[in-house]
């Protein structure tokens, strides 16, 4: 996991391993700018799932499956458990979104396993000076992810729940404490309104921070393991403290990526459960007060 | 680190990523997996069938060796009796046929002895002629005493 530039002090090393490679569409704005590595890199793992997937699908068969169909149909079936167990109603979109979200959130904590050095430096060659490969540690993909999640659960609340707009607006004022007499309702919309807003406002947030946390934080980790032979020059690995700090190097990383496997899959799979969850929270009313 | 378009980029391959899971990918790969339930689930089934209906065969089976069994010991009397009934005739045909040569043998032993017990009277009938004949020195008109002698060889 040696760098490959040599020279520059740790602190450059980690500023230059949390930057994006950004591309401004509009001159001076700092808005109209794209992380070009997050979008490339998610839209590579978006098409490397759904062409496995789709491979897949053309060739499924209720016969004897093949190993990788076994494979597929096995993550499809713990999916399908899982939404199955939580949510209550019935949609052609929620298991769907549940298993796009798992594997591709899971592909995208995936790159985080990647030895650090190796893809950018790949990319340096191409004349691309740096990039972040993962996308789960940029805000944009996971607020971009988790907003839309909730814009379904808004698309669903209004599809499948048909509620009239007058209903829906006035679920905000009505829960959660509800009243029987009509000042009773005046003095508690205030309150209520402001929960509804809350709650709504943290669900997407804490959705996407939740993954960007963890993501965020154990490529720091990486990075700052990857820090300890930074400065090396060739010769410095063949050193008695070189072979040291080396060795030491590779067992940290090698641990520290282990334990990373569960908290991707962990993350992948808490950030599917939570957008089911927030679903089947809308499918639910709340007409039984 | 900033909120950038980024994020809706990222939105809106969110959405096309979803729409085509939910059409080309999803239903596919459940349908299968479903079908495959329900052949599993029909085979499981004929299998159940199919042990009952292999109990029933064996039943059947079983009372068909029965009847088999109760059958060919019926035809196993009755042919013994057949035998018994055969052997009897036989013997007591040749019963019969014993005792008819026996009796044609008696008969022909009889008349043997009748004819030789004939012959002897009428030679001792000769004998007597002749030995009257030179007793009275007469000759006797055989012709006139045949009655006579016929019933002389009667009495012997």
């Amino acid at each position: 996991m040696a760098s490959g530039e040599s020279g520059g002090s740790a602190g450059d090393y980690i500023s230059h391993h949390l930057v994006n490679n950004t591309q401004e569409l509009v001159e001076g704005s700092s808005f109209w700018t794209i992380n070009a590595d997050s979008v490339f890199y998610t839209i590579l793992l978006a098409v490397i799932y759904l062409l496995f997937f789709r491979s897949v699908a053309k060739k499924a068969t209720s016969g004897v499956p093949s190993k990788t169909q076994n494979f597929v149909e096995m993550i499809l079936g713990f999916v399908n458990t899982q939404v199955n167990d939580v949510f209550t109603g019935s949609s052609k979109l929620v298991a769907p979104m549940a298993l796009s979200i798992f594997i591709w959130v899971w592909l995208m904590n995936f790159m985080d396993l990647m030895p650090i050095d190796l893809i950018p430096w790949l990319g340096t060659l191409m004349g691309i000076e740096y990039m972040k490969i993962v996308p789960s540690t940029d805000l944009n993909i996971v607020f971009g992810m988790s907003f839309g999640v909730m814009l379904l659960v808004f698309y669903y609340s209004f599809t499948v729940k048909k509620p009239t707009i007058l209903g829906y607006l006035r679920e905000f004022v009505t829960h959660p404490f509800a009243a029987k007499g009509w000042l009773g309702k005046i003095l508690l919309a205030g309150p209520n309104l402001f929960l509804n807003l809350v709650e709504t406002l943290a669900k997407p947030v804490s959705l996407s921070l939740r993954l960007f946390g963890n993501m965020y934080a154990g490529e720091l980790i990486f990075i700052l393991i990857a820090v300890l032979t930074v400065n090396y020059t060739f010769s410095d690995f063949f050193t008695a403290g070189g072979i040291m700090v080396s060795v030491m190097q590779f067992i940290l990383a090698f641990v520290w990526a282990v334990f990373h496997i569960l908290i991707i899959t962990l993350q992948a799979y808490i950030f599917m459960m939570l957008s089911v969850v927030y679903m089947n929270m809308a499918h639910e009313t709340h007409e039984d007060h | 680190m900033s909120i950038n378009a980024t994020l809706i980029i990222q939105m809106l391959v969110f959405f096309a990523v979803i729409w085509i899971t939910m059409k080309y990918i999803w239903p596919v790969i459940l349908g299968a997996m479903q079908e495959r339930e329900q052949k599993i689930a029909d085979g499981l089934a004929a299998g159940d069938r199919a042990e009952k209906e292999l109990d029933r065969a064996k039943a059947k089976v079983d009372t068909l060796i029965i009847e088999a069994k109760e059958q060919a010991g019926q035809i196993k009397d009755q042919a013994n009796q057949v035998a018994n009934k055969v052997k009897d005739q036989a013997k007591s045909d040749a019963l019969a046929e014993k005792e008819r040569q026996l009796a044609a043998a008696e008969a022909e032993i009889e008349q043997q002895v009748n004819r030789a017990r004939e012959q002897l009277r009428q030679q001792v009938s000769a004998l007597a002629v002749a030995g009257a004949e030179k007793l009275i020195s007469k000759e006797v008109d055989a012709k006139k005493h045949a009655q006579l002698l016929d019933e002389l060889i009667a009495e012997i």
